[in-house]
């Protein structure tokens, strides 16, 4: 089927709600998603969303931005990031004026917390920044921004998967997308398209990731050659349910919880002085792998302990009420009277594709646009997160610039206008479809998964080096082999979710070359990407973001410049 | 430890009737059903149609009928269960795919509430104050994930579909009790109406159902006790 709007917007996660939310009423929009809104990916952020309110204490957004960049590893846009800060106060004014229900101080005032790598005063000590709604922020801001587009009366698409961009003469023209229910194919044509497609999580074993996070958009932007920029940034959050990888929020350690390793010492006493608990996540993963190394595991096995046994427990069961939960239904625990579990798990994705401050997509080291190709969230790279991001900053990326991409799309619509498509502009997507559908190979996909996965976690995760990354690269080129003799078994049109797991599948092997290519190329080490033959961050050759490209089915690389403005790089510790 | 799942199937392009199919798997006792299911899509039947997505109780996608109680899938472990699994989709809602049903019906339901904040003062230039007891009156409702485990066990929507059901009248619930919110009085129209509150017979088993521990009953008898005696 055809459809024609102004703007089609793929992913209903908080950037692309908070997009047709500021688009309601002023342009014709379209959003598709691959579950119901509500089953996104944003849901499931728990600790907070930091803004320099100064409701507590004094703050101000530029210390706000000291701590992303810093947090970063000094590989942020620092134009971004002060587009982030400077916004994210109005922003989170304008979440409460949607009803959004943050906690308050005993004025009535939105409540803020402490968070890891947010400081006072260009890192002196740690600050209450982070606006929080228990530990269920994330859901809250999702069910808000949905709530709202309800009222606004915006057509969703539920329950629609991406199959591929149509971009003709370098112009992006609209979307093709798999319509679940009927296992039709829709042609959605529009002068402006914005991703908000979300992470790719799901290219490791263990993650905090959902089973539909995989990098969808992502995958078939590179596929029509636009660059995945950074990808060998990808956060580990340390404080993951031992095994299952279900988060903790770092909230946890906000409200006074410390890791404890097997002799029950506080370890990142050792580590990061000043911060301790609250240091930066790429930190403290790497410490945790370290006191496993050295034996001070629990048990002598992978994992050590998150103590909230200290804490008040009335502070647990009125701030953390979901992790207490969690940790209750999985492990049977109470975690007033027992210590967790938990281990580094795959997390975040700094890297994705490349934008500009508006959401534009950009395509070269030059920074040049791709008309009407907009994307904004974990799906972008703005970069306001660089190395690693800091905590929280992944609610605010979604809100801010889901609504600058918004309304740099209405600009742009003053000019853009519907071109006519390309003859057969779904061909490709239906030959795809088909080729999976019919497919009869030996393979079968979830054992292609499940081995991707394995050799993320063992070769390209806390702890790299060209050895693994090699490995990994040999096993990608197995496995892509592999997965051209694939076979499925459900030949059905409706809900045939044997197809688009393979279809997800492939895009997760898009991604993986990326991310191993990046970290083998870069000898160094910084933020989320840490190499043990090379220990140490080489501002010298690598204080720039890799792009990486694909080129008549071959992978290129190239770089582009870091925008340095106040803050100059300087040793990172905490 | 080996494990009987008994699932109900139905593929609306080759049945005229549901039936169901019987699979062993070996699972840890601490696994999630979820896992279950996914062992026997991905190794054995990828035929067999679910939704899921976080896996950890927070999208809502997995809420079924798991022996013959609305749970979600990923938050109900095998060891709760046994070694013999019922598995089948929730009841009221029309099944599209084994244990697919159709949500849209629900969604409208949940719409008809007027399910966002209503405030017609002037925006404000930074938040509107709330006091922490003000907050608290609304949290239990705030933590809805809109899973459907409450309306599909609810014997009242089962035998009226129109019954804009216990998930509908904890969304709505969540703004008649925010103070910030002044659309209580067209909220308590629609609840008062044909459709609405007067439908709930007090059974308790939305409260039951739900997996996020929502006290949905007593949501529900504070907008009731609202329409009887506080027309705002």
């Amino acid at each position: 089927m055809y459809h024609k709007s102004d703007v089609v917007v793929v992913g209903a996660g908080g950037a692309g709600l908070m997009a047709a939310l500021e688009l309601a009423g002023k342009a014709d929009v379209a959003v598709l998603s691959k579950v119901y809104p509500t089953r996104s990916h944003t849901g499931t952020a728990q600790g907070g969303v930091c803004a320099a309110l100064g409701n507590m204490e004094e703050d101000h957004w530029e210390w706000h931005s000291f701590d992303t960049v810093k947090g970063g590893d000094y590989l942020c846009d620092q134009d971004a990031v002060d587009v982030l800060c400077q916004t994210a106060i109005d922003n989170i004014y304008h979440l409460e004026h949607l009803g959004l229900p943050f906690n308050r101080t005993p004025d009535g005032l939105i409540a803020q917390r402490f968070f890891g790598g947010h400081t006072k005063d260009y890192g002196k000590a740690p600050v209450h920044r982070a606006c929080y709604a228990a530990d269920r922020t994330g859901h809250m801001i999702l069910q808000t921004l949905y709530q709202n587009c309800i009222r606004q009366n915006v057509r969703f698409y539920d329950e629609y998967h991406l199959l591929d961009l149509i971009i003709n003469d370098g112009v992006c023209q609209g979307v093709v997308a798999l319509e679940l229910r009927t296992g039709e194919i829709h042609t959605f044509h529009a002068p402006a398209v914005l991703f908000a497609t979300g992470g790719y999580g799901r290219v490791y074993k263990i993650t905090s990731n959902a089973l539909t996070y995989t990098g969808d958009g992502v995958a078939i932007a590179i596929r029509h050659g636009v660059p995945i920029e950074d990808p060998e940034f990808f956060q580990f959050h340390p404080t993951g349910i031992y095994k299952m990888g279900i988060l903790v929020t770092e909230g946890a350690r906000g409200e006074g919880g410390v890791l404890r390793n097997r002799t029950g010492e506080r370890f990142m006493e050792r580590y990061a002085p000043t911060l301790l608990d609250l240091a930066p996540r790429d930190m403290i993963s790497r410490d945790i792998y370290l006191e496993v190394r050295e034996g001070r595991g629990i048990d002598g096995k992978d994992y050590v302990h998150l103590d909230l046994t200290q804490l008040d427990p009335a502070v647990v069961h009125e701030k953390l009420p979901d992790i207490t939960d969690f940790v209750e239904t999985y492990l049977g625990i109470d975690p007033t009277k027992q210590m967790i579990p938990v281990q580094p798990t795959a997390h975040y994705a700094m890297g994705g594709i490349p934008t500009d401050v508006d959401g534009r997509v950009v395509v070269d080291e030059k920074n040049t646009p791709l008309p009407g190709f907009y994307a904004a969230g974990e799906c972008a790279c703005v970069s306001v997160h660089g190395a690693n991001r800091l905590g929280t900053n992944s609610l605010l990326d979604i809100t801010v610039f889901g609504q600058r991409s918004a309304r740099h799309i209405l600009r742009f619509l003053k000019e853009g206008q519907h071109l006519p498509l390309p003859p057969e502009a779904d061909g490709p997507a239906r030959a795809e479809v088909s080729r999976v559908l019919s497919s009869t190979g030996e393979e079968k996909v979830a054992v292609l998964r499940a081995e991707l996965q394995q050799c993320m976690d063992d070769n390209a995760g806390v702890m790299r080096d060209a050895e693994k990354l090699r490995t990994a690269r040999s096993k990608l080129v197995e496995l892509r082999e592999r997965f051209t003799h694939i076979g499925i078994q459900d030949r059905g049109l409706t809900y045939n979710t044997d197809l688009t797991e393979a279809l997800e599948t492939g895009n997760l092997l898009d991604i993986a070359e990326t991310i191993v290519l990046g970290a083998l190329n870069r000898e160094e080490s910084r933020g989320g990407h840490y190499r043990e033959d090379f220990p140490k961050r080489d501002d010298a050759h690598f204080l720039k973001h890799t792009l990486i490209k694909r080129v008549d089915g071959k992978l290129s690389l190239g770089y582009k410049p870091v925008v340095i403005t106040r803050f100059q790089p300087k040793e990172r510790t905490y | 430890m080996k494990v009987e799942l008994s699932i109900k199937r139905f593929d609306p392009d080759q049945d005229e009737a549901s039936h169901t199919e019987v699979y062993g798997v070996e699972i840890e006792p601490t696994d999630r059903v979820l896992d279950a299911l996914n062992q026997v899509k991905w190794y054995q039947d990828g035929t067999l149609t679910y939704r899921r997505s976080c896996a950890h109780g927070i999208c809502g996608s997995d809420a079924m009928r798991i022996n013959g109680l609305n749970r979600l899938a990923c938050k109900t472990l095998i060891k709760e269960l046994g070694s013999k699994i019922s598995i089948e989709p929730l009841l009221g809602f029309t099944v599209i795919k084994d244990l697919m049903v159709d949500f849209d019906h629900f969604f409208d339901l949940y719409k008809s509430v007027k399910p966002y904040l209503i405030n017609y003062d002037p925006t404000p230039a930074k938040e509107r104050l709330q006091s922490p007891e003000q907050r608290e009156a609304f949290d239990d409702t705030t933590k809805c994930i809109l899973c459907a485990a409450c309306t599909t066990s609810c014997p009242p929507f089962w035998s009226d579909p129109n019954f804009v059901g216990p998930a509908a009248l904890v969304n709505a619930h969540r703004f008649i009790f925010d103070s910030r919110d002044q659309g209580g009085a067209e909220r308590l129209e629609i609840l008062n109406g044909r459709e609405g509150v007067w439908r709930c017979r007090t059974v308790f088993n939305c409260t039951q159902a739900c997996p996020r521990d929502i006290k949905i009953t007593k949501a529900i008898e504070q907008i009731k006790r609202l329409v009887l005696f506080n027309r705002v």
